[in-house]
């Protein structure tokens, strides 16, 4: 779909890499989210945290691009969070379990203060 | 001429023996064998003799005299049937061992003259034993070539959900050079082949098995039908004898959609039969084999539901009556406009050919005919449940919306906006629009991408309907036939693993987004209903 846009981009914060997602997580977004998703571990850090701030759509292929990405981070023992998410997809987050892998914080601050503890969820 | 060697070797025995010898040498067990050479010029001799000849007399430079002289023959009378040499009475010295007499010499011309016919006679006897082995033999060959090449023929019609597809074949002899063949495909396309080679018999199967072979390659390859049949051209055209070449019709239909696409290399044009009356579908080509680099013109027909198409090779429009008039094509396409179509018709056709034909109508081509026909309105789209069918009951359900996405990627989030806006005046809960927004995302992708093959021109039919108690969705593709499966909760640290695909979480969150959900297939469509409780049951607020 032509209007169907996705952005990455990758900020750091200490040992932290941040990818601020921004449009609809879907299968156009693949290709950018597994870029940005190289991009944060060149540093290699030691969390990696997804912004969800600027999402409105995730669908069920972006579940599956998201659930990759985990699939990644645990091979290479990185942990992962997951901030800013929409009630209702922190709902999905839970209902598809992706919770129970991947710390749920609020906000951005949080998760970074998050990151910086042992894993322990939030929610 | 060997034939003729055949019977004088037959002929020429060696001279009787003396009667104080006669007991033993009769016992022995064949005696020896004397060669003619066609060209010796004992055989011209023997052909314009008039009567026995002595053969210890011959002055001719023979290797035949010699032998004849060798193994003691006094006397050979040429057998003559016709005026053609066919064999010779030898005898060894009289018993006597006295020269013959001029009425031995006379007795033995008469005897001769009584014995030529009769030998004769045996000859064609024996010849016609051997003809009719011979015959025997190349029959059975030919009947082991019938069964190899009705191998090659499809061995059962395949079997589409919405669609009939009948099939004939019958060689004029015992092979042919007619062939059919369906050849499946994944995502519910089948490839139809319809061909004949020009010639018949064996040249004309070994020929049709060779393009088979070659067709199906190509088509396994390639997708379009003009460019299987370029391929086969050009792979053909190097091995196929001269002035032989191979009229061919590929068409690849589109289960789903009724879509037949197709490619003709010279064969006879397929008819289609709609409401609107018969036509020939047409796209040009030159046959297959006479010159490389040929290229295929492709069409493109929708068979919509109860149309049917016709493919058909010479062997019946070219079939002759008594006085000499042909089936034709005027006749084909009279008979396919007044049949209702399917595989009766090639009953129709067949039972037609033979009254045309008459009883002792003599098969003069092959004949192969192949029906397609697309089922009638039952599974068409205005076919779908009736709205107090399934689960809004007939309690003055309204439908909030009636609409269709094209089957492309992205599309879902189109077809949920545009629910969400038509479910504006049901006062639901945000977080209920949330989720049943995901689940009409999630159910119209499933329909995009597993019931449509993201094939742009499948549409996807959402309706929305309400009642007073719950709001129904009903999302509908066109993969009918495989049931969609029961959503189960996926393995998720399989998936995590990577001993799992990520994906599969479509029907599993759609389950946990509604308050019901319904799958029901036919033929050719799926549609999977979200249910909605509209009274706060089941609202998680």
């Amino acid at each position: 779909m032509e209007n169907s846009h996705f952005e990455a981009a990758v900020r750091r914060r200490e040992g932290t890499a941040i990818i601020e997602l921004k449009g609809d997580v879907n299968a156009f977004a693949e290709e950018t989210l597994n870029a940005a998703y190289a991009e944060a571990t060149q540093t290699g850090p030691s969390a990696i945290l997804l912004n969800f701030h600027n999402v409105a759509y995730i669908n069920s292929t972006g579940i599956a691009l998201i659930v990759g990405l985990l699939a990644q981070a645990r091979k290479s023992q990185r942990r992962m969070f997951a901030c800013d998410l929409s009630d209702h997809y922190r709902e999905i987050f839970q209902i598809t379990r992706l919770a129970d892998f991947m710390d749920i914080f609020s906000d951005e601050a949080s998760a970074l203060a998050g990151a910086a503890a042992p894993a322990a969820a939030e929610n | 001429m060997t034939r003729f060697l055949d019977q004088i070797r037959r002929l020429v025995r060696p001279a009787e023996p003396t009667a104080a010898e006669a007991p033993t040498i009769r016992n022995q067990a064949e005696p020896p064998v004397v060669d003619i050479a066609p060209n010796d010029p004992i055989v011209a001799l023997f052909q314009s003799a008039d009567g026995p000849v002595d053969v210890q007399q011959l002055g001719i430079d023979s290797p035949a005299a010699r032998a004849l002289k060798e193994a003691g023959v006094r006397l050979a009378v040429p057998l003559r049937s016709q005026g053609e040499l066919i064999g010779l009475l030898n005898l060894g010295p009289r018993l006597s061992e006295q020269d013959y007499l001029l009425d031995d010499l006379k007795l033995l011309e008469n005897l001769a003259a009584q014995v030529a016919p009769a030998v004769r006679v045996a000859q064609l006897v024996r010849e016609q034993q051997a003809e009719a082995q011979e015959r025997e033999r190349m029959e059975q060959e030919l009947q082991v070539a019938r069964l190899i090449q009705q191998t090659l023929l499809p061995k059962n019609l395949p079997e589409l959900p919405g669609w009939k597809i009948g099939a004939f074949y019958q060689p004029a002899q015992a092979v042919g050079g007619d062939f059919y063949d369906f050849i499946a495909f994944p995502d519910g396309y089948l490839g139809i082949v319809v061909g004949d080679v020009s010639d018949k018999g064996v040249p004309a199967a070994l020929v049709m098995a060779t393009t088979r072979s070659i067709l199906r390659a190509a088509a396994d390859r390639l997708d379009s039908p003009g460019q299987v049949l370029q391929r086969v051209n050009d792979l053909l055209h190097p091995d196929i004898p001269p002035n032989m070449f191979v009229t061919c019709l590929y068409a690849v239909l589109d289960t789903m959609s009724g879509h037949l696409y197709f490619a003709n290399a010279g064969h006879n044009l397929p008819y289609l039969r709609t409401e609107g009356g018969v036509r020939e579908i047409r796209a040009t080509g030159m046959p297959l084999g006479l010159m490389p680099g040929m290229v295929y013109e492709e069409q493109r027909v929708v068979l919509e539901h109860g149309e049917s198409v016709l493919f058909h090779s010479d062997g019946l429009v070219e079939a002759h009556n008594s006085r000499r008039e042909m089936f034709g094509f005027p006749k084909l396409m009279g008979l396919v406009g007044s049949h209702p179509g399917g595989a009766g018709l090639i009953d129709h056709l067949l039972a037609e050919l033979s009254s045309f034909a008459g009883p002792e109508h003599e098969q003069e081509d092959d004949i192969t005919l192949v029906t397609l026909q697309r089922s009638s309105a039952s599974h068409s789209k205005r076919a779908l449940p009736e709205p107090d069918s399934v689960t809004v009951g007939n309690d003055g359900a309204r439908v909030l919306a009636d609409f269709e996405v094209a089957s492309e990627p992205g599309n879902e989030r189109a077809a949920m906006e545009r629910v969400a806006e038509a479910v504006q005046g049901l006062a639901i809960a945000p977080s209920r629009l949330e989720r049943l927004k995901t689940a009409v995302a999630e159910a119209t992708m499933n329909a995009i991408e597993h019931g449509n093959k993201n094939q742009a021109d499948l549409p996807v039919t959402i309706q929305l309907l309400a009642s007073d108690r719950e709001l129904a969705i009903r999302v509908t593709d066109h993969g009918g036939g495989k049931p969609i499966p029961e959503p189960e909760a996926p393995d998720l640290e399989s998936k995590l693993d990577g001993a799992q695909t990520p994906r599969g979480w479509g029907l599993f969150l759609i389950k946990n987004m509604v308050d019901d959900m319904r799958v029901t297939s036919d033929e050719t469509h799926h549609t999977i209903e979200l249910v909605f409780k509209l009274e706060g049951a089941g609202d998680g607020e």
